[in-house]
């Protein structure tokens, strides 16, 4: 791809962006007076800012670049990841869990692991927890580096450390309201930012009916474009539930339907809307119980329209590519200037009668897998007319058969942005990027100053300790020394300070991530091992009261080693056993990635909840049900929603929710 | 505390305007809109941007005439 020109309408859109969430982060800093502000928004935050946040604070890179990517490889079976995964998740998360979260006046998901079990939860889970959000902000920060220098040629250093800089100085001057403030900012620029793209890319598809008919053609013939060895029915890229009903062999995620809706659709969605903080920090910092279970259903409603955003411009790439005219093709991974210049260099002097030979030496070149056919045709292409090395250049381009579907939104932006909605698009771009970063950085400043600076200073350091003194004439006294509360002065410092710290710290990890890519694909394997359990764990803590900490405790690493057994003893096709799995015996192979993935959370979580009711029965309760109320179901007394209109309640308008959601799966059906 | 209904209606008045102009200083530009199929999407989507940051500013400027009681 050629680097982009940008004109001065397209810095001014960007710099009027940057210069929005800034001052959004300066005119907010006059309210960060004590820790809780700074960390917590102090919970005075209304529910439709709170409810944007929570689905922006999830709308990072990761999640653009990866929803369109598996629109592209299965078509819309993606949006499982919406309406059988998020939304019900969001509902139960509003309905059931918010009460106990926002309720037990916890500061932070591992807080409430602390209340209702005991420390040991707590560290376990933040510890976790703080190294997961560095990575995946450094992650994030990565992709947004590589992509604007792909994209505009600018210097990976210092794309990398002002998108950074920029982060760090609205979240260090406003904390995580002003985190808050500028997802809901995003929230809207991403959506305006990236709907006309859609709008333009389905019309030159020709329209929704155009759209379905070129994903028939996709789904029989799929090796065509490199996107699956297999074939199937014809609407396997356009159908949610049928080819999935039809069994792992004719669906292109490879998937089955109980790993579909046990696997992903409760363990894997519930486990991350209902228990990862990320998320549920924005609703505890509503201002009210009402405005805090409202805010993961005032999320759902966007929520639930986001496949046309995110997951359809990758089944539009897939149609444009299968059309010629279109000049399009879902954009293969970045070969470098000498390589193409290479294979240019073979094409030429490559022998038509010899094609074979010619198409291996191509490949050779490229270093990538090639269509022999179109590889021939360029070369007999040239051998009957010479072409300009810049025809041929573009006849490689189009043979290479691998994708990168990541690059999948950048290059319909690219194909059908003018200068000035082109900006509007990058803008979009940045500030999915910037708003999980932000949302990550001020996430782990919390767990950080919470749950492990401030709990390890009070149980080892600030602890009071019996001391013995010896007076002057040899008589001894013993006395308890007792330590002074820092203050909430020296928390806000630390809070501050560590803000800085995981900004630098996600830097590194961007470094760490665009020098070893696959050892950050085993990173993220291991976080998938960590959380595909910690569900079971909130689950039973907020349903069963008998359930004790020590059960809590070794049920969840009982469900974090499963994972890494499972993932041990299974490979998905395709994969080379030692690297992604299988790293003992490959005992069972998995159609795809996905499939694997889904099952290893099905049975983490399951060993974790057997494991914990079978210790919990085993071990003494320690908490009385005076310590457990607010915190346990059984134990709380049950809200009543008579304040409010009838339709703003929250399980009236989770059922709503669900009842939309229901339908949208049949119209796809 | 700050009405985020502010800076976002500021900010998408501001690109909105800015495109708007822009769209109409490059109508002529064929070239240019042959990426968005021949359409001056840079003038249409910045009313769109336009009528959405007025809108919230409209919000706000009735928000603060009535701040909310809780």
């Amino acid at each position: 791809m050629q680097p982009i020109q940008l004109h001065w309408i397209d810095y001014s859109i960007l710099l009027a962006y940057v210069a929005f969430v800034l001052g959004i982060g300066w005119t907010l800093a006059r309210y960060m007076k004590t820790s809780s502000d700074f960390l917590t928004s102090a919970r005075s935050i209304p529910t439709w800012v709170t409810g944007l946040a929570f689905i922006s604070a999830n709308l990072g890179a990761l999640e653009l670049a990866g929803m369109a990517a598996s629109g592209a490889k299965y078509g819309i079976a993606t949006s499982h990841f919406y309406w059988v995964g998020a939304i019900p998740a969001m509902v139960f998360l509003a309905v059931f869990m918010m009460p106990f979260y926002y309720g037990s006046k916890a500061r932070s998901a591992p807080e409430y692991l602390k209340m209702r079990f005991d420390e040991r939860v707590r560290f376990l889970n933040a510890g976790a927890w703080a190294v997961m959000t560095v990575f995946m902000s450094g992650i994030s920060m990565n992709l947004l580096a590589k992509l604007l220098h792909l994209l505009l040629n600018w210097d990976y250093n210092w794309s990398l450390w002002i998108c950074s800089v920029v982060v760090l100085l609205y979240v260090l001057k406003g904390g995580l309201t002003s985190a808050i403030y500028t997802e809901v900012l995003q929230f809207f620029m991403i959506v305006l930012g990236f709907a006309p793209v859609v709008y333009l890319g389905l019309k030159d598809v020709g329209g929704w009916t155009a759209l379905k008919n070129q994903l028939a053609v996709v789904a029989q013939h799929p090796a065509a474009l490199a996107l699956n060895d297999k074939t199937f029915a014809p609407d396997a890229w356009s159908s949610a539930w049928k080819p999935l009903l039809a069994g792992t062999a004719n669906n292109p995620m490879g998937v089955d339907l109980f790993a579909m809706v046990f696997g992903l659709g409760f363990v894997l969605s519930f486990g991350y809307w209902c228990t990862n903080f990320l998320v549920v920090q924005r609703a505890m910092a509503a201002k009210n119980m009402t405005a805090a279970r409202n805010t993961p259903l005032v999320a759902a409603i966007p929520k639930m329209l986001f496949p046309a955003i995110v997951i359809l411009p990758g089944m539009i790439a897939v149609a444009l590519t299968t059309l010629p005219d279109k000049d399009y093709r879902i954009p293969p991974p970045i070969i470098s200037e000498e390589n193409y210049a290479k294979a240019i260099d073979v094409v030429k002097n490559a022998k038509p009668s010899v094609a074979d030979a010619g198409v291996a030496a191509v490949s050779n070149a490229l270093g990538k897998k090639v269509y022999a056919d179109k590889v021939t045709a360029l070369i007999s292409a040239e051998a009957t007319g010479k072409l300009s090395d810049a025809q041929i250049k573009e006849g490689l381009y189009y043979s290479i058969a691998e994708n990168d579907y990541d690059s999948v939104i950048p290059s319909l932006v690219k194909k059908y942005c003018p200068p000035g909605l082109l900006a509007l698009a990058l803008t979009a771009l940045f500030a999915s990027f910037m708003s999980g970063m932000a949302g990550n950085i001020s996430a782990f400043n919390t767990v950080w100053t919470y749950d492990l600076y401030q709990s390890y200073r009070r149980l080892v350091v600030d602890r009071p300790r019996p001391v013995t003194i010896i007076r002057s004439e040899g008589k001894r006294e013993d006395v308890t020394l007792a330590f002074k509360d820092l203050g909430d002065a020296h928390y806000l410092w630390m809070a501050k300070a560590v803000t800085v710290v995981g900004t630098l710290l996600s830097i590194a990890c961007a470094y760490f991530a665009s020098h070893y890519a696959n050892a950050m694909d085993v990173v993220q394997l291991v976080f998938g091992f960590v959380n595909a359990p910690v569900f079971a764990t909130f689950l039973l803590g907020m349903f069963w009261k008998r359930t004790t900490g020590t059960g809590a405790f070794y049920g969840l690493i009982g469900g974090i080693a499963t994972s890494a057994v499972f993932q041990s003893l299974t490979l998905a096709y395709g994969n080379m056993p030692g690297i992604k799995g299988g790293y003992l015996h490959v005992a069972k192979v998995f159609p795809s990635d996905m499939a694997q993935n889904f099952w290893l959370a099905s049975f983490a979580f399951t060993a974790c909840l057997v494991l914990t009711v079978i210790i919990s029965l085993a071990t003494a309760q320690k908490k009385s049900d005076e310590e457990l109320k607010g915190l346990v179901y059984s134990l709380t007394p049950k809200l009543k929603d008579t304040g409010q209109h009838v339709l703003l309640r929250p399980a009236v308008l989770g059922t709503i929710l669900l009842i939309a959601c229901v339908i949208l799966n049949i119209i796809f059906w | 505390m700050l009405d985020l209904r502010w800076p976002i209606g500021l900010m998408f008045t501001l690109i909105g305007a800015l495109l708007v102009i822009y769209g109409a200083a490059t109508s002529s530009n064929v070239e240019m809109y042959q990426h968005s199929l021949g359409k001056n999407i840079n003038l249409w989507w910045g009313v769109v941007l336009l009528v959405f940051g007025v809108l919230m500013l409209l919000g706000a400027i009735r928000g603060r005439k009535n701040p909310p009681s809780a």
